[in-house]
């Protein structure tokens, strides 16, 4: 009998074989492992494995193995204990040229991982750790840069020699800039003058009044969602190297909505540094200074309340002693690229080496070059976010600190690499740099959401999920041998590999398994005998209308393979729905039951009918055992 | 092994009035539940604090909120997770628990609550704790009615197309029943409801189309083979014929959910229960309540025939 073309054998055995070779990595239980990587360029080699075996050795810590793979070395442990004890062995004997990480190493043989055959990375709720939810400030974004415009404006007023009465920002929020102007024709050549000098900006005349005359500019609304995609990934971008720099091995750092991220570091239970790294908003701005911190003007200004109006009265951090410094920016933070924690070669005091991006270099040389022996001082701007109740709800309210972190005198005119020294020891230097390190955030974060999952608990889960899995699918195969008997085997068979393909998919997509998850491949397993169930009681529908055997088992499958369609497309399109949902569990649930209604459709259909035609292609038939 | 009669001719439409009757009766009685006593929700969409702690020897809820009362936490929420060792607690902040810019602070919640449990208890350890906003929540929510809202609207279209509307508008009313219900159960139970029982929620609407589609694909069936088909015995023959595939499926079905619901701890036993809640309401409304809205939409042969062709040569002819 043909019914069943061998070509079609082929492929099934084909992604059987595929499915259990991708699936299997799942089945080696992980190694709790220390992941150690260099900093900079300190070497990973023979030496570094041996000096670590060394330490652990002396200190009596045992582990289950060590080698170097990659760029990094990686020590297995027998359990979570152990492996924190081995962290804390190895710490200070390596220092800070390398970082070390927790990480959960995969006891799979290495030529898995030739293949590309991975396990499923394990979800927080499944290992423990913590995972935060944070808010970008678009607004606050969106200020900064009205800001900047409305200075760069004026500036660009000054240098064509364009009379105006004020610059400011308009009261609502993204309205742009008014700038008033005394004439008509000064009013026509300021458009023309920023419509050049800023393309990003519509120009256009606002209500005038007497010799009041208007002109408002604001940015583009394609330049505004720019701004707003840009800052999310710059911030995605920062987040990644502060977190890289925490030590977490393969952190989950994703953009949620417009504004949101998700912050996933398994295998961390201390979330206080975790958010003191994250949630801190630090920005340098540097900026002219008016004479030195103490400056008699300074101290005037502060007795007086009279600032000058270009200027801002400041304190210095440590000493508190009054400065004042210009309003403007000379280099924001968000023009930093990087930043070391250093010793100043003169001073022997701690220093951060700061590296700048060709804007702020190009601002920063136009300034030191007229600027020689002039103080410049280093702005320190911190966001702190207050959250207080006012009436059952949530009332978010930011303030801002500024402080003066450095004063100095312009040694001479530098550009792109230059270092800020006056830092309070090399640990805040350390800290300073971290946090600067990539860039500074563009926008202030705040956590909206965070959860810590103990690392037991995980643990149980794993084991709840794996139970309740393999108990579910158990009996689904012990009801369906006993119901539809030859053909139930058959059923149950497939309802196996569905299984393995499902998980196999999953970890080829590097779906990330979660509790959700787990219940996902259970109601599968359920649900995927279903096109069993509809092709069995079709065939037992044919027989008792009289067909032969072979008949039915050719019309069972022909009609219910109509059912099938239908019944799984609607089901697929109610899984699709699942995957949108914003939130990461409910996600891997949809994920899941997506994968899994269509390795069901291969199992349930193609491999039983493989199986069936062939116990029964070549025989005569009497019976058949449904 | 057969456990129903193949030849059943139950007269399922017979008692239309009844079973339409009844499924009213129960949509209604869930949007009043759900209108009066609300729906208790669960972290998720709230917002405030959860922990979960775990204790050596069995241990009592009583004592539990007991412990927590003393530190000044008001109407702490808690509740046993499956066991008698460990339970979880929600609960708003208290000043301790927040930080100097007034944020709710993990570690000191932990700082405040663990030294409150252990007083009483010295085997309390906490193994989880979470916090979260509560603008996420109500976000979660608008998501989540939209996700129901895209699920049943792609659904409709789907019916539409590869059956007729009279499919469509029939699944689309039962969807929302079995919804409904199931929520309304929700609400009834005051079980806590969150994410993953939302996430269920459209499982159960993805289950129980499911169902309905195999009945909707034989009663289009039986049509186009029946010479003279009177629509109310093609609809019983259709659910009789069908009766076995859906009961069946949904005892097996029902066998995976329940050992989820056993073996899987309780992190799903609120995605467990849903199922099970919605396995029992979707198969009975696609017995019970589905056909009879096709009948009364007026559902017949010459709207499901296959659409030949039109063939201007044949028209032509005489």
């Amino acid at each position: 009998m043909s019914d069943f073309p061998r070509w079609k054998y082929a492929l099934v055995v084909i992604v059987l074989i595929l499915g259990i070779v991708y699936a299997l990595p799942n089945v080696f239980l992980p190694i709790q492992a220390v992941q150690i990587t260099a900093n900079h360029n300190a070497p990973v080699d023979q030496a570094l494995q041996q000096k670590v075996a060394a330490a652990l050795t002396q200190q009596k810590v045992a582990y289950k193995d060590i080698s170097i793979t990659g760029d990094h070395l990686t020590v297995g442990f027998v359990n979570g204990d152990m492996q924190k004890a081995g962290a804390d062995v190895i710490r200070p004997v390596l220092g800070d040229d390398y970082t070390i990480a927790f990480n959960l190493e995969s006891s799979a043989p290495k030529w898995f991982r030739s293949i590309g055959a991975n396990a499923m990375p394990l979800g927080l709720d499944l290992q423990g750790g913590v995972h935060f939810l944070m808010e970008v400030d678009q607004d606050g974004v969106l200020d900064k840069k009205e800001t900047s415009y409305a200075d760069d404006i004026r500036s660009l007023l000054r240098q064509k020699n364009i009379r105006y009465d004020s610059v400011a920002r308009s009261a609502t929020r993204g309205q742009g800039i008014n700038i008033v102007l005394r004439s008509a024709d000064d009013r026509t050549a300021t458009s023309n003058a920023i419509a050049a000098e800023y393309p990003d900006l519509n120009v256009k005349d606002g209500p005038s009044t007497g010799d009041r005359f208007v002109v408002n500019a604001s940015m583009k609304p394609e330049k505004l969602r720019e701004l707003s995609q840009n800052t999310i990934r710059q911030n995605l971008g920062t987040l990644r190297n502060r977190i890289n720099a925490l030590g977490v091995s393969e952190p989950i750092i994703q953009q949620q909505g417009d504004s949101r991220i998700v912050v996933e570091l398994a295998g961390v239970q201390d979330t206080a540094e975790a958010k003191k790294l994250i949630g801190a908003v630090a920005t340098l701005e540097y900026r002219a200074s008016i004479g030195f911190p103490g400056d008699p003007r300074a101290v005037e200004a502060a007795k007086t309340g009279n600032v000058p109006p270009d200027a801002n009265l400041y304190y210095m951090r440590d000493s508190k002693l009054p400065v004042l410094v210009a309003k403007r920016a000379i280099v924001t933070g968000d023009e930093l690229v990087d930043a070391s924690s250093s010793f100043d070669s003169q001073s022997g005091s701690a220093a951060v080496s700061v590296t700048l991006n060709s804007t702020g270099a190009k601002k920063m040389l136009d300034f030191t070059t007229n600027n020689v022996g002039q103080p410049m001082a280093v702005v320190y701007i911190e966001r702190v976010v207050d959250t207080k109740i006012v009436d059952g709800k949530e009332v978010r309210t930011p303030t801002i600190t500024y402080s003066v972190i450095n004063d100095a005198k312009i040694n001479g005119a530098f550009g792109k690499n230059f270092q800020t020294t006056g830092l309070n020891g090399a640990k805040e230097a350390s800290g300073l740099a971290l946090l600067l390190k990539g860039g500074s955030l563009a926008a202030p974060v705040d956590i909206v959401e965070e959860r810590v999952i103990g690392p037991s608990l995980g643990a149980d889960n794993i084991d709840k999920g794996l139970k309740a899995v393999l108990i579910g699918l158990g009996l689904v195969l012990l009801a369906a041998a006993i119901y539809y008997k030859l053909f139930g085997l058959v059923a149950d068979i497939a309802l196996f590999f569905n299984l393995v393909i499902l998980i196999a998919v999953m970890s080829m997509i590097g779906v990330t398994l979660t509790m959700p998850g787990i219940a996902g491949i259970v109601l599968t397993l359920g649900m995927a005998i279903d096109a069993n169930v509809l092709i069995c009681e079709r065939i037992r529908e044919e027989l008792r209308n009289g067909s032969t055997p072979l008949a039915s088992i050719r019309a069972g499958y022909d009609k219910a393979w109509a059912t099938i369609l239908d019944a799984n497309v609607t089901h697929l399109i109610a899984a699709l729905a699942l995957t949108t949902m914003g939130s990461g569990p409910i996600k891997g649930f949809g994920v899941t039951l997506l994968i899994g209604i269509l390795t069901s459709m291969f199992t349930s259909v193609t491999l039983t009918h493989a199986i069936t035609a062939l116990i029964h292609g070549n025989r005569k038939l009497k019976t058949l055992s449904v | 092994m057969e456990i129903f009669n193949p030849h059943s001719n139950i007269n399922f439409l017979g008692i239309r009035k009844l079973s339409i009757g009844i499924a009213v009766l129960l949509m209604i009685a869930s949007v009043v539940l759900i209108g009066v006593r609300s729906l208790n929700y669960g972290l998720d969409f709230t917002g405030g604090i959860s922990i979960v702690a775990d204790y050596q020897q069995p241990v009592a809820i009583s004592d539990v909120r007991l412990a927590l009362n003393k530190i000044g936490v008001e109407n702490p929420t808690v509740t046993s997770l499956g066991g008698t060792r460990e339970v979880s607690i929600r609960l708003q902040p208290t000043a301790g628990m927040l930080d100097e810019k007034g944020k709710v602070n993990l570690d000191k919640v932990v700082s405040v609550v663990a030294p409150a449990l252990q007083a009483s208890r010295q085997d309390a350890t906490i193994k989880s704790r979470d916090y979260v906003g509560s603008q996420v929540g109500d976000e979660l929510r608008s998501d989540g009615i939209i996700a129901v809202i895209m699920v049943i609207t792609g659904i409709m279209i789907y019916l539409w197309i590869r059956f007729e509307w009279r499919f469509a508008v029939a699944a689309l009313i039962t969807e929302v029943h079995d919804a409904l219900v199931t929520v309304g159960i929700f609400a009834l139970t005051q079980r806590e409801f969150d994410l993953t029982v939302l996430a269920s929620v459209l499982a159960v609407v993805g289950y129980s189309i499911n169902d309905k589609v195999v009945v909707f694909d034989r009663i289009r069936e039986l049509f186009r083979l029946a010479r003279k088909a009177e629509p109310e015995e093609v609809l019983n023959r259709s659910i009789n014929s069908t009766l076995s595939r859906t009961i069946i499926t949904s005892l097996f079905t029902g066998i995976t959910m329940a050992a989820l619901y056993f073996f899987g701890g309780p992190v799903v036993h609120g995605f467990a229960i849903t199922m099970l809640i919605g396995i029992v309401v979707g198969t009975l409304s696609s017995i019970f309540v589905a056909s009879p809205i096709l009948l009364w939409l007026g559902v017949s042969k010459k709207d499901l025939m296959p659409k030949t062709r039109e063939n201007p040569e044949l028209a032509r002819r005489p």
